[in-house]
């Protein structure tokens, strides 16, 4: 294996890693303020990228169609939590079977709107292309997609921890019950929750719609990585999915050069390692 | 030889962060004993009887257990050796029976547990035992009850059950009078004297009448300290502990 | 009694299916078929979820690893039913073995993760160790087991004899297990694993064998499958198959038995019924899921008991 190989794996796992922050992310902040495991966060995933899809085919901006496909995802989340989640408020499982009816009902949606066929998104003329450094070749795309990821992971941590808003949604997340009995609104901080996982999420599948593409059964194949990413990580933590989904994508990277024919397998090692070692993941709480 | 003491704690310590929950705890039970342990709000009983049951691990010190050490060892090995607890808040399996509930307290430590294919009822002698329990806490009539449907008192009967059915020999009771009526705290009370003298029994009860009653021997805690430690007589009198009750 | 009642709903519907069945066509006897084996499939899980209080997403990971083992095996090497069987059966069950060791130590929410996530292992395996398994093609041509004697089992009445004998089997040694001290055990530690702990249990020992248990009868549903089916394909441990077979149990009753097997009938019949009119089996199955969630949470079973 010539350093070369290793220096473009180690860049395409990151790139890949980048694009499940945007994924995992959402899914560990939901966790975190509502304790609900949101399985149709594929299905965002997925959902954003043909959203950005049709945009695209209709309007040719690259930028309106990220940001319709997020924010139609959003809504979508929005509807979702309201409607549905909140009837079944304090009932973590139920919930979560909930959220498993919408991601088939999602699926067969997409399938239904969008038909069967595999698609790429068009990607506008200043992505496409190479950056040469020596004999390697660095696709364009895939720098963007990091350096997107690096501002978004950047402002989430700094609202986070500088803003009243931030500081809101870490007081829900350490103990819901207490920041409800300090006047904080947490069905509210829920909800936006809810809604800025969904974007995030359609926010990857618009994005990741440029180099994974957009077919059916994207939404079931990305959720185990969206998961061991948080299970790596620990629920609830952003710099948990911040280093969980940079391993998780280095790891497949490596795991599929090297051994194409163990798909997930190679992800089951270090998620076993940290289950066996950590069970609450490296950032997680209980 | 001297016999062991039933439940020995030796400079057993919990810190939680900068907390210290627990501070240099030494106790020594002797079999047979009724010990009540009294403190106000948050002096540390519950978390000691946590650290006791083996809920919680030790920071320091060490616990034995008929001259066992249990320091180490985990709940459900220390339930072996004889050491059961009730909880404050009932904690008990809803949606069964009552006699379910007692058998699996009466099971617990027999190899009855991974028997998979005879049916229940032919464990006569487990049932037997259960139905003992029962009797001992006056719910035989509610065997066939579903245990949500039990009242608030009754559930506190079945919590001493359950801790009775697996013959232990020493019981920890963590407010077993929790929540009742005052009739109903009379009735508890009198089924706690009643319990086999052979027990060594270690109460927490907020109710200071209720523990000294039941127990000739009293330890308090204050702020995760033992700051007295005798009869129930000398502890009436001590006047540390009169101020901390009666006077703060 | 409720648990009664269980085994009469049960034992009615396994005589009237028996006797009805040489008076139905070939259609609707395969559906009866397979809704014999996937209510195996359905009352292992029961195991698991209703009685232990562990919901696994990942079920279909064993079915099919069983299934797996039956059509590699017969194709490519031809070998008889009870190699197949047992071969079956101890891979399903080595499976279950090495996955509840990742994740017992983990309760609800992270549970259901975890065995989701290896539930698409086995998945992704099937799908891409293509020289093991023939990925997405599958696996063709799995014929019908030879027993000897006087059974064709490649004709469909027989060979729903078969199914209904394994069944029946599963069943009885099922509700044996349900009904025994270990059962009571597993329903205490659904009800309270602190108070388990505290009554001497060692809970992370019974769970584990829960989970092994629930493995094995899911892999002796997936050698009938297998047979039955005639073909293995990634659809057998993709992720919806372990999702049906959760709705099963929730919508039949958790911790029934019987439920779950009546669920399983009930999701069998639903989805070849609206097949015929139309290709959104997914979207009515997701409906169905979340009006059951909202609507009846104990199932149908449920609905019909009454709590003393």
């Amino acid at each position: 294996m010539s350093l070369e190989f290793w220096i473009v794996q180690t860049f395409n796992g990151l790139s890949y890693g980048a694009l499940l922050f945007l994924l995992a992310s959402g899914l560990s902040l939901i966790f975190g303020v509502m304790r609900v495991v949101n399985l149709a966060h594929g299905s965002y995933f997925l959902l954003g990228g043909y959203v950005a899809l049709s945009v695209i085919w209709k309007t040719k901006s690259f930028p309106l169609a990220l940001l319709c496909g997020s924010l139609a995802i959003a809504l979508v989340g929005v509807g979702m939590e309201r409607l549905f989640l909140r009837r079944l408020a304090g009932q973590t499982l139920g919930q979560v079977l909930m959220t498993v009816g919408f991601a088939l009902i999602f699926q067969d949606l997409a399938l239904l709107i969008w038909g069967g066929d595999p698609y790429s998104l068009p990607l506008p003329s200043w992505l496409q292309g190479v950056v040469t450094a020596g004999a390697l070749r660095f696709p364009k795309y895939r720098i963007f997609i990091m350096v997107l990821a690096t501002v978004i992971g950047a402002t989430l941590w700094l609202a986070l921890d500088r803003t009243r808003v931030g500081a809101m949604i870490r007081a829900a997340v350490d103990d819901a019950e207490m920041a409800q009995g300090v006047g904080i609104r947490v069905p509210t901080v829920s909800l936006g929750v809810f809604a800025l996982g969904a974007l995030l999420a359609a926010l990857g599948g618009g994005i990741g719609g440029g180099f994974l593409g957009v077919y059916p059964g994207l939404d079931f194949e990305i959720l185990p990585y969206a998961f061991v990413v948080v299970i790596v990580g620990g629920l609830g933590s952003l710099p948990g999915a911040m280093v969980g989904s940079l391993l998780v994508g280095l790891l497949d990277n490596f795991g599929k050069a090297l051994f194409p024919e163990l798909a997930y397998f190679t992800l089951f090692a270090p998620m076993a390692l940290i289950l066996a070692l950590r069970p609450t993941g490296l950032f997680g709480r209980t | 030889m001297a016999e062991p003491h039933a439940l020995r704690l030796e400079g057993v310590s919990k810190w939680f962060g900068g907390l210290r929950a627990v501070d240099s705890v030494e106790l020594a039970v002797r079999p047979g004993e009724r010990r009540a342990l009294i403190g106000p709000n948050g002096a540390g009983k519950t978390t000691l009887f946590n650290l006791i049951a083996g809920v919680l691990p030790v920071s320091a010190g060490r616990i034995t257990l008929f001259g066992d050490d249990v320091t180490r060892l985990a709940q459900h090995r220390r339930a072996a050796l004889g050491l059961t607890r009730t909880f404050q808040i009932t904690n008990l399996f809803p949606s069964l029976t009552v006699l379910d509930n007692v058998r699996l307290a009466a099971q617990a430590l027999t190899p009855a547990k991974f028997s998979m294919l005879r049916p229940l009822g032919r464990f006569t002698e487990l049932e037997a035992g259960a139905r003992r329990a029962l009797a001992a806490v006056g719910l035989e009539d509610r065997a066939a009850t579903t245990v949500r449907h039990l009242s608030h008192g009754e559930q506190r009967q079945l919590e001493i059950a359950l801790a009775l059915a697996g013959k232990p020999r020493v019981l920890l009771l963590d407010e077993p009078a929790a929540g009742l009526s005052h009739a109903e705290a009379r009735l508890m009370t009198a089924l706690l004297q009643r319990l086999d003298p052979a027990i060594t029994l270690l109460i927490i009860e907020h109710d200071m009448d209720i523990a000294l009653e039941v127990a000739q021997h009293v330890t308090v805690l204050h702020y995760g300290k033992v700051i007295a430690d005798g009869t129930r007589e000398a502890v009436k009198a001590d006047p540390m502990v009169r101020e901390i009750y009666l006077g703060a | 009694m409720r648990e009664r009642r269980g085994i009469v709903i049960g034992l009615v519907a396994v005589v009237v299916a028996a006797g009805v069945a040489p008076l139905l066509s070939a259609y609707p006897l395969t559906l009866l078929t397979q809704a014999a084996i996937v209510a195996v499939l359905a009352m292992s899980l029961d195991v698991l979820l209703g009685y232990t209080g562990l919901p696994s997403l990942g079920h279909a990971a064993y079915f099919g690893v069983a299934a797996y083992a039956v059509g590699i095996l017969t194709t490519d090497h031809q070998r008889g039913f009870l190699v197949c069987l047992l071969v079956g059966l101890g891979l399903a069950t080595l499976t279950a073995a090495v996955f509840g060791l990742l994740a017992i130590r983990a309760t609800g929410t992270y549970f259901l993760m975890i065995t989701l996530a290896l539930g698409m292992v086995v998945w992704g395996l099937a799908f891409r160790w293509v020289s093991m398994t023939k990925g997405d093609n599958g696996i063709a041509g799995v014929p019908r087991p030879d027993l000897g004697g006087p059974w064709n089992l490649t004709a469909p009445l027989p060979f729903f004899y078969f199914v209904l004998a394994g069944a029946l089997l599963a069943w009885a040694l099922l509700g044996l297990l349900v009904r025994s001290s270990f059962g009571l055990t597993l329903m205490g530690i659904r009800e309270s694993e602190s108070r388990m702990r505290a009554l001497g249990y060692n809970v992370w020992l019974h769970k584990y064998l829960a989970f092994i248990l629930s493995g094995f009868f899911a892999g002796f549903a997936g050698v009938f499958w297998a047979y039955y089916n005639g073909f293995v394909s990634p659809v057998d441990v993709q992720l919806v198959t372990s999702v049906e077979t959760l709705l099963m149990v929730a919508l039949g009753g958790p911790g029934t038995l019987a439920g779950p097997a009546l669920g399983a009938a009930l999701i069998v019949f639903l989805k070849n019924f609206v097949s015929v009119y139309t290709k959104r089996w997914l979207l009515i199955l997701g409906a169905v899921y979340i009006g059951v969630i909202l609507f009846a949470p104990r199932g149908v079973l449920g609905a019909f008991r009454r709590e003393r």
